[in-house]
């Protein structure tokens, strides 16, 4: 079964028709995702900002990432969910769309970039805790992920623009 | 002027015109849009979260509306200007749009709320003021970004 074969699969499913013809939920859904990016978004920029020595400067790196971390992957997990849900109520269309393939692949980068972080840069963190301007590598990890997860929000902006849609009726049964 | 000749006054300037004229303008001005969101809704998370006693905590809330007021200011200033070049490019759809003016009030409530018992509460010395306060003024701000943001996206619907 390809991935298009799945997302076929997926559309004549009844919970996907039920969210896409809903005239409440996929609107709610559509908002939480939304306005749940100032939680995961907006403390992972702040959490950046200090990793970049530009913002929180009084607090030290550790207490940050100890403090904020929890609620940032708490907005991570409901913008997932409600991801997911918006896919599962137009596969076809979302799989073939290019802004959601270039979303997917940024989203993929940031992560990575996350993991790299999270098992190497970081082992040295008591060095430059408490640094206003922590070392080059930091900041660039910082830097990094702003500019991905800028990326990962403005594709996923862009899904609801369809300039260079496939017509999924075009394409190979 | 009326108001709603004012709006189409907006909506028919050559800005507006280039906007609606243009196919790409919209989605970008709208992804600024979204970017500015992102910074500002974590700013004003920061100081909200340390006023209900989460996040950073209490005592960091004086510091924390220091640090992060040149990130609030400037993606407010950002959130303005591409907010009005929007509103430009539909303003007589948005004159009858329900959702803009609850937006409109919600964003000039949380405005003056935030100028005045916000950065007072935040900026006192904590030991003066009851954590009771200090969660309600939190709480307060939390639900008047709120209403803002999802009027916000509501104005997108229909």
């Amino acid at each position: 079964m390809s991935p298009l074969e799945a997302c076929r699969w997926l559309e004549g499913t009844r919970g996907s028709i039920a969210l896409h013809e809903s005239i409440w939920v996929y609107p709610i859904v559509e908002s939480v995702h939304v306005l749940t990016l100032c939680l995961f978004l907006g403390l992972t920029v702040m959490i950046d900002l200090r990793l970049l020595g530009a913002g929180l400067l009084e607090t030290p790196v550790s207490k940050v990432i100890r403090r904020l971390g929890p609620w940032m992957l708490a907005g991570f997990a409901v913008m997932v969910v409600s991801g997911a849900l918006l896919f599962y109520a137009v596969p076809v269309k979302t799989y073939l769309n290019i802004f959601f393939r270039l979303k997917m692949t940024f989203l993929l980068m940031a992560g990575l970039n996350v993991a790299v972080f999270h098992f190497t840069t970081s082992r040295t963190m008591p060095r430059w805790d408490l640094d206003r301007k922590p070392p080059l590598r930091v900041r660039l990890a910082g830097g990094v992920s702003l500019l991905l997860w800028a990326a990962v929000a403005v594709c996923g902006r862009m899904i609801a623009y369809n300039w260079f849609d496939k017509i999924p009726t075009a394409l190979p049964r | 002027m009326s108001v709603l000749a004012l709006f189409t006054w907006f909506e028919q300037s050559w800005i507006g015109e280039g906007i609606r004229a243009s196919r790409w303008l919209f989605p970008v001005i709208e992804s600024v849009h979204l970017l500015a969101l992102a910074v500002i809704g974590g700013s004003v998370l920061v100081v909200n979260l340390s006023l209900l006693g989460l996040g950073l905590g209490r005592r960091s809330a004086a510091e924390l509306w220091h640090d992060t007021w040149p990130w609030f200011a400037g993606s407010l200033a950002l959130m303005l200007g591409s907010g009005f070049l929007l509103f430009t490019s539909e303003a007589v759809k948005l004159y009858y749009h329900e959702a803009f003016w609850v937006k409109m009030s919600a964003l000039l409530a949380s405005l003056v709320f935030t100028a005045t018992v916000q950065r007072r509460t935040a900026l006192a010395d904590p030991e003066r003021v009851t954590a009771w306060w200090s969660r309600t003024v939190g709480l307060v701000s939390l639900l008047l970004w709120f209403v803002v943001g999802a009027a916000g996206r509501w104005i997108g619907f229909s």
